[in-house]
This record gives C-alpha cells, structure tokens and sequence, in this order.
C-alpha cells in the first residue's frame, strides 16, 4: 500500500512536470504563432523595399528601419566584438588572482547585469549632449557595451578549456605568448568566439531600450551615421503603440522579420554546438 | 647571436600585446565607472533640486515642478517579485522534468525552446502582450474576478486589461527560462554516488529529486532566482507596452488590475518630452535607482553562484 502512494507520487510529479513545461512552451509556439499570422500578410515587395508612408496614408514599406538595424548593428559588432575578444583574452590568459584582474572581471560581470535602458542613458549623456543632436552612433556604442561581457565571456570560457598541452608544446617550440594566444590558442578557441559573437549579434538586434534615446526614429533613409536612424526594434515600438491598424499590421511585420533574425541565429549556434552540449551533460 | 635578437623582440612583442589586451580591459573598467559617474552627474539637478523627498513622494507632476518616485519604483519591485513568485514553480517543474524525466532524444528540442524563449526579444514580447494577450485577459480574467471579488481593494476594477498584474505575467514569461536553463545547470551537478546510493535504497525518482537533488541545489537555485530577479528589475520595453503608463498604483488604486508606472517605462516613455533640466535629471536619477538595485540584485547572485561552485567554475 505504501509503495503504490509513493510510486503515485512519483508519477503525479512525473505528469505535473510534465505538464508545465508543455506549458511554458505555449508562450513561446503561441507568440512565433502569432508574429507569423499577422505579420506574414504585410509583407510584400513595397513593405520591403520602401520608407514609411506619412501619418494618414497606407502603404510604404520599413525598408530604411531594415537598413537602420543592420548599419547599427555593424557598428556595435565593430566596437563590442574586438574588446570583448580582447577582454575575454586578458582574463583568460593572464588575469590572475590579484585585485587589477578582479576589478577587470568584476566590471565585466556587472555590465552583463546592467538594464539595457540604462545602456542607452549612458550614451545619451555621453554622446547625445556632448553632439546636440540624436546619433546612430550613440545607439551603437550602447549596443556595443551590451555585446562586451557576452563576446568576452564567450572568448574567455572557450579559451579555458583549450588543453594545457597545446600551450606547452608551442612554448616548447619556441613560440612568443603573443603568437601562443592569438595563433594557437585562439585558434582552437575560436569557435566558441564565433558562436559567442553570434549570440551577441542577435541579443543586440532585439535590444529596444537602448534605441529610445540615441538613434531615435526616422521616416527616411539613413543619411549619415551621425544622423538619427529608423531602426526595426523602434519601428515595431513605435507603430504597434500608434493605435493605426495599417501600423500595427506593419508593426507585426517588422516582428516576423525580426524574430526570423534571432530564430535562425540561435538555432544555427545551437545546431553547431550540439555534439559539445550532450558531452557537457 | 640570432636567437638573442629575436628573443629580445619576442619579448617587446609580448609587451605590446599584453598592452593592448590589458587596454582593453581598462577601457571596460573605465567605461563603467564612467556609466555611474555620468549618471551621479546628470542626476545633481534632481538629488539638490528635489532632495529626499524624490525618494518618499507619491506625485509626479512636471507642470508643477514635483517630481515624486515612489510609485515607480514600488511597481518595479512589485512586478518583478510578482514575476519571479509566478516562474519559480514553473521554471522548477521544467528543471525538474528536464533532469529526471525526459527522454534523451526530447533534451535537444527541449532546450532549444527554453533558449528559444529566451532570446525572444522584449519588444516583441510587448506587441504580443499589448494586442493579443491584453484583451483575452481583460476578458476572461480580470472581468469576471472583478465581478465576482472586486470588493476587495487590491481585485478591484475597473479592468483595463494593461495593468500591473499583466505586466508581471509578461515578465514572468521571459524569466521562466532564465530560471529555468540555470536550474538545470544545477540540477545536473548533482553527484551520481548520492543518486545512486537513493535509488539503491529503492527511493522512487521523485524521492530522490525531493530528498537529495533538491536540497544539493539549494543555493544555486536561489542564485539563478537572482538571475531571474535581477533581469526582471531592468527590464523596459514589454513593461512599458504593458503596463499602462499611470501612476495610479498602489496610492491611488491598490488594485493589481491598475495601469501602473514602472522606473524603467516612466523613463521609456517620458525621456523624449523632459525639457527642463531638473526633469531630465529627475529621470536619470530614477535609472541611477535601478542601476543601484539591480547591481546589489546581481552581487547577491555571483555571490551564491560563487559559494555554490566554491569560487571558480561558471562566472
């Protein structure tokens, strides 16, 4: 009799875990759902390839917001995948266990816990005031900052695990540290900077908070990097508040191109590293 | 003679390197004492101008010149231990099913989602919250508790739909796997022997996640509760598109089925019209809050993940 109430125990927690995972997933299926139902309608040849029609008329495209996020985007990776490589290099190959590199790690680990609009304060105060004017620039360096600790976490884990071995055998050949770290190190390593840098791309893409303030919203083509720039993740933000149907419509499908982005990269580094996951479970 | 000579530029090679690297690294370390030190500045109009009573006030009224936060940043602590309360069950079942129960063949898909989930990007989670989910809500929930137990302050109506309590549903959705993916992990670490040694002893799988896995991973699931805690604090964009913008609670209306205003949607959405510079400093002086809160949310975090791996292995 015992038995059997534990063994109904067990399967009741079976069922129940079961269950709210199926549940926790509904969100997610609910959410591609519904970006996909509504969002597929609005695309076509204009939606892609033109600006914005004025307040009051229909039709136009989020061409220039497309355009926007990716020059945005390029910018950031520019700036945030170098230091953070560099970074992630410092800690792994050299930090030690004296306070210079426990402040380096410590203020890499607290930017990874910064709120994302805070990001965009930052460059407001920095760039924005000292230039007068909203700049692509400014949502750059605020995205870049973002990408930071993620590339250098990445970089710095995937060069940890390189084998000693092959640190000693290029030291055995004669090798500069330099050439060790960057050549072999790095090499084997680089991987997981890739996969890292990727992850980080896609994070970025998303981010919207730190856009609000910095490279605010256009209605035209890009003009300089030093100009405000539409961006998708404003676009979306600003149109699905608008109360408009044809914004919100284009809102939702500036959201499906969006989560195609993010979708196919997290999938394609999750595809790749697949062999390394099941080994590391 | 020529070993010597390159020996000697090995050497002002490797400084060089080691230069740039540990360049690379001040300028993060800089960038971030900058981050607070431009904020404490930005924010002196504010901290002079309004005093302690920014922090206690319970009006925010620009016209007026009376600039009062506590609304704000009551609505954010709410929502985000509100949040954090609805994914800990939910991202502990999904934790729990993950290490003990699943299939091998199901862990691949099933982590996909969980990262799915994750990376999903808040804005999104605000346009779906904003036009899908709020009417069903509204409709289907609150409508009809307000009907039935609206009496009580704190179920009140009127039902908007946008509302605290939807915004932390929304958060809590975006947590779940932050929790989640991070309990796993702890899971995972359980020792084998003790499994084993349960199982043995003919404990059911359940026994042995309640009366070993489970106490092992104490502390790293309070750690990854930080995670999620810490997240949810600075999160903006779905907050902001979900919440209603109002600073009725919890003075005005208790009700958790009111518009409220959290620090980081009233920043959201009021940065762009501040004119004046104690409004403007007013605003930064809210993210200068948030940075604190979540910073010591994040310490609290690292210092249990750290206790949990003795010092080294995951941050």
């Amino acid at each position: 009799m015992r038995l059997v109430s534990r063994k109904n125990a067990n399967l009741l927690i079976t069922l129940l875990s079961l269950a709210i995972t199926i549940i926790a997933i509904v969100p997610l299926l609910w959410i591609i759902g519904c970006v996909i139902a509504n969002g597929a309608s609005a695309i076509n040849l204009e939606f892609l390839t033109d600006t914005p029609a004025p307040y009051g008329e229909s039709g136009g495209g989020i061409a220039n917001a497309i355009l926007g996020t990716l020059i945005i985007n390029a910018m950031a990776s520019l700036f945030g995948i170098p230091v953070g490589v560099l970074t992630g290099m410092y800690l792994s190959e050299y930090a030690n266990s004296g306070k210079f590199s426990s402040v380096i790690r410590a203020s890499v680990e607290s930017f990874s816990g910064v709120p994302s609009i805070i990001f965009g304060i930052f460059a407001f105060t920095l760039i924005v005031t000292a230039a007068q004017h909203y700049t692509a620039l400014a949502a750059a360096f605020a995205l870049g900052l973002m990408m930071v600790p993620i590339v250098a976490k990445a970089t710095e884990e995937s060069m940890r695990v390189v084998s000693d071995d092959i640190r000693e055998a290029a030291i055995a050949l004669g090798i500069p540290k330099w050439a060790r770290t960057v050549k072999i190190v790095l090499g084997v390593a680089r991987g997981g900077v890739i996969t890292g840098s990727l992850l980080a791309f896609a994070r970025i893409s998303g981010e919207t908070a730190p856009l609000l303030f910095t490279s605010l919203f256009s209605f035209y083509w890009p003009t300089g990097i030093d100009q405000p720039m539409a961006t998708l993740q404003v676009l979306i933000y600003n149109f699905a508040l608008s109360g408009y149907p044809d914004r919100v419509l284009q809102a939702w499908g500036a959201s499906l191109l969006l989560v195609i982005l993010v979708i196919v990269i997290n999938v394609a580094v999750k595809v790749v590293t697949r062999p390394k996951y099941k080994e590391g479970f | 003679m020529r070993s010597k000579k390159s020996s000697a530029n090995y050497n002002r090679q490797d400084t060089i390197f080691k230069g740039i690297l540990i360049s690379a690294s001040l300028l993060v370390v800089g960038l971030f004492v900058a981050l607070f030190l431009m904020l404490i500045r930005e924010s002196m109009p504010s901290i002079l101008g309004n005093g302690f009573a920014f922090l206690t006030g319970t009006t925010w009224d620009p016209g007026k010149g009376v600039y009062g936060a506590l609304p704000a940043i009551l609505t954010t602590i709410a929502t985000s231990l509100l949040a954090v309360a609805l994914a800990i069950p939910v991202a502990l079942g999904i934790a729990i099913f993950f290490t003990e129960y699943a299939p091998e063949r199901s862990k691949f898909p099933l982590t996909l989602f969980v990262d799915l989930l994750a990376a999903i990007p808040s804005v999104i989670f605000g346009i779906w919250g904003l036009w899908v989910i709020a009417p069903l809500i509204k409709t289907y929930v609150q409508q009809p508790i307000v009907a039935s137990i609206g009496f009580i302050p704190i179920f009140g109506g009127p039902a908007y739909g946008i509302s605290l309590s939807l915004a932390s549903l929304i958060l809590a959705i975006m947590v779940v796997p932050i929790i989640a993916s991070l309990t796993i992990e702890i899971l995972s670490r359980t020792p084998v022997s003790l499994k084993e040694g349960m199982i043995s002893l003919g404990a059911t799988k359940w026994e042995t996640v309640k009366h070993v896995s489970l106490p092992f991973a104490r502390l790293g699931i309070l750690a990854a509760v930080m995670l999620g805690l810490g997240r949810a604090l600075g999160e903006t964009m779905a907050i902001t598109m979900v919440i209603g913008n109002s600073y009725m609670w919890p003075f005005a209306n208790p009700s958790i089925f009111a518009p409220a205003t959290s620090i980081t949607s009233k920043i959201a959405s009021e940065f762009y019209e501040a004119t004046s510079a104690i409004y403007v400093g007013s605003l930064i002086e809210l993210s200068l809050i948030l940075l604190v809160i979540t910073l010591a949310t994040n310490a609290l975090f690292r210092y249990v993940i750290n206790k949990t791996n003795r010092g080294a292995k995951r941050q």
